[in-house]
């Protein structure tokens, strides 16, 4: 199976890990990954600020470097979704989320990695609520969970329970800027409830959610450590 | 002109207070979890979501016919109906009403149609004596605020602060804060007021099309304390409320209170038909922006609302920055898609007042694609110009680096070596939002990019 990677553009830029790890993680299960080299960005930080207009080049970009794949592949659920809502179009192309097309296409059993720590998932809520990788809270119906499924299948891992297993954490692409005082009390109070949990390591299949609570409990000198969910199924552990 | 202040400088304030937020978030989310009980004890939920979903939606696409054939049936009841293209024209009618029948002392039970036409002012201003008869109303009206909740409209003072204003306002004992107490000292006084009103003002939850009749929910019976003793009651009813069969009210009755508080159903549902003999009812039908709303096409299914108020507890913001922060007459996520319809210029900051999370959306108990609007409105909004020309630019810049290979592997490799350069001190200055609280990731020694061309590929 040939697939491409979409790797977003911060993640491109600031943690290459995370791309390396989705790179190998998909070649690991036989996965023939093509990486486009004219990529750029879905364009969601223009479109989510009101400026979807201004995301058309990047929109043209992405249907240029992904339109004749059957299949793409992005570690994350946030950019997955855009693409899907608003860059597709009329295209046949089909877009997932790395933990989606785990579970959903390759029907990953066995992920041959150990873990000894407990972690916590951060849901970022466009993968939740927009691609529903998850059943949320809001929602009566049986209960399913595509990232902790799989974390479940790592050994030795000890998967924490959360006082407010997903709720928001205050990142929101501008809104981290433009709602600065908010954005931060979120992220400090989705800090504490995975620290109040006895939370090790924070994990999510979104790094830019991470980026936030990385940058808050970095700053203020949390132990906590911060992986993408693409890191741990690849083996690596927490530095 | 003043500077209409932005949803984030209010936050930023309310903020300020880190225990007070503390508890009204701990506070709100705690109706959130009771609703969340409730909502888990139903299988069907979700079916009932989807047909109280679709019947809005009939409303919606027939609401010409449906108000017609309702205005007939409660004419055929007995029941006076007016119309009101706006605010004005509303506040008109219930002042000539009151004239009419030398109404001097009115008791109000909640009704956010009034306050979004100011009806208490300008009936205060004629010299009238209104009294919000909600406890929670009355309590806001003592302290001259206006709700922060449409539900529970003083959810943001505490219990003590409460037994201040009622020490004030009906000589409760000093620092007394026993909500029992507080509750009998507000039912005597508001019996009182119940016993000398002419005339009452009630809101209308639905207006049943098939019955000509409608239906008022109140949990403290207030609503009905006043219709049963005036000779006048007038009901202040939006045009989007109706509901074509009595059949369809079980799925809504159902979901309102649940959705609401975590009850099963509000304590009372009080339906109303026809006046007693000898007495009068008026039905005020009211406009007021909502046909121009149905016009819209990404945002006509905002008047699907049933004004529940769940959005308002599940919201992460919401919780933290309060009602007051949304500065309109509906807060929280449904006043964001609502409000700009009303004065895109004022309310241009709320569409952003959100993460997009999307968390309103699944708990609406009518299926309102809520954040999916917001996301619209801040189309609408930056199109209109209203919105920072800073922000503007930087957005117009991005999009041509992202649309451009090669210009944006040149800036990423800049601006990566740049963070790498720069001293810290510069780089957390105060033009850098993102690094007053947050630090910055550390700049990698390569980007993915340039990874890949040396270990896979060409
Ligand atoms: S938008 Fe939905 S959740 Fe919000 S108040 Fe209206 S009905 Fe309730």
């Amino acid at each position: 199976m040939k697939v491409a990677l979409f790797v977003p553009c911060y993640v491109e830029q600031f943690y290459p890990e995370v791309g390396i790890a989705t790179l190998e993680l998909l070649e690991k299960y036989g996965v023939q990954v093509e990486y486009p080299l004219e990529q750029t960005c879905c364009g969601q930080p223009m479109a989510n600020s009101g400026y979807q207009r201004f995301g058309d080049d990047a929109s043209r970009v992405f249907m240029e470097n992904f339109g004749d794949y059957e299949y793409v592949v992005a570690p994350s659920g946030s950019c997955t979704l855009h693409v899907k809502e608003h860059v597709l179009g009329e295209s046949e192309v089909k877009v997932y989320e790395l933990c989606e097309f785990l579970t959903d296409i390759l029907k990953v059993e066995d992920v041959g990695v150990s873990f000894p720590f407990k972690v916590g998932i951060h849901a970022s809520c466009h993968g939740l609520r927009g691609l529903r990788l998850a059943k949320s809270s809001e929602i009566v119906g049986d209960d399913f969970n595509k990232p902790r499924t799989l974390l479940e299948k790592v050994k030795d891992i000890q998967l924490v329970e959360l006082q407010r297993k997903d709720e928001c954490c205050g990142f929101g692409g501008t809104f981290a800027v433009s709602e600065e005082a908010i954005s931060v009390r979120m992220g400090m109070d989705r800090l504490a409830d995975h620290e109040d949990s006895g939370v090790e390591v924070i994990t999510s299949a979104d790094m830019s959610c991470l980026m936030h609570l990385q940058g808050l409990s970095k700053r203020n000198q949390h132990p906590v450590k911060i992986m993408h969910i693409a890191q741990i199924l690849n083996g690596a552990k927490p530095s | 002109m003043a500077k209409t202040i932005t949803h984030a400088e209010a936050a930023e304030a309310f903020l300020k207070d880190a225990d007070r937020t503390q508890w009204h978030d701990e506070t709100l989310w705690h109706v959130r979890t009771k609703r969340d009980t409730a909502a888990q004890k139903l299988p069907e939920w979700e079916q009932l979501r989807e047909n109280a979903s679709k019947v809005k939606e009939y409303v919606l696409s027939h609401l010409d016919e449906l108000l017609v054939t309702f205005e007939k049936n409660a004419k055929a009841n007995g029941i006076e109906v007016l119309w009101a293209k706006d605010a004005a024209e509303h506040n008109q009618h219930v002042y000539e009403i009151l004239q009419k029948h030398s109404v001097q002392n009115i008791v109000k039970s909640k009704s956010i149609l009034t306050e979004e036409c100011g009806l208490n002012h300008f009936l205060e201003d004629k010299g009238f004596d209104v009294v919000d008869t909600d406890l929670g109303e009355r309590i806001i009206q003592f302290n001259k605020q206006v709700p922060s909740h449409i539900v529970m409209p003083a959810i943001h003072l505490k219990k003590k602060e409460i037994g201040d204003i009622f020490h004030t306002h009906l000589g409760t004992q000093q620092g007394a804060d026993d909500p029992n107490y507080l509750t009998e000292a507000a039912r005597n006084h508001l019996r009182e007021k119940f016993i000398n009103a002419n005339a009452a003002i009630t809101g209308v939850n639905f207006g049943i099309v098939e019955s000509g009749g409608f239906v008022v929910c109140t949990n403290e019976g207030n609503a009905d304390m006043g219709t049963h003793l005036a000779d006048v009651h007038i009901a202040c009813m939006g045009i989007e409320k109706l509901i074509p069969r009595k059949a369809d009210l079980g799925v809504y009755l159902r979901l309102l209170a649940r959705s609401a508080t975590g009850q099963s159903i509000t304590n009372y549902s009080s339906h109303f038909h026809r006046p007693r003999s000898g007495k009068k009812m008026y039905l005020i039908l009211v406009d007021n922006g909502r046909t121009e709303q149905l016009g819209r096409e990404h945002f006509r299914n905002s008047l699907k609302c049933i004004r529940c108020g769940a959005c308002m507890n599940t919201c992460p913001i919401y919780r933290r920055s309060s009602g007051f922060s949304y500065n309109a007459t509906v807060p929280g996520p449904i006043g964001s898609i609502l409000s700009p319809g009303m004065d895109l210029k004022k309310h241009s900051t709320l569409p952003f007042a959100s993460t997009l999370c999307g968390s309103c959306s699944d708990v609406c108990p009518v299926k309102i694609n809520i954040h999916e609007q917001l996301y619209q409105w801040r189309q609408v909004v930056t199109e209109a110009g209203h919105d920072s020309a800073a922000k503007k630019w930087a957005m117009k810049i991005g999009g041509k680096v992202m649309g451009s290979p090669s210009l944006y592997d040149f800036l990423g490799k800049s601006a990566r070596s740049a963070l790498k350069l720069t001293p810290k001190k510069l780089v957390y200055s105060r033009v850098n939002t993102w690094g007053k609280s947050r630090d910055l990731p550390e700049p990698p020694k390569e980007s993915f990019k340039e990874w890949y061309r040396k270990n896979r590929k060409p």
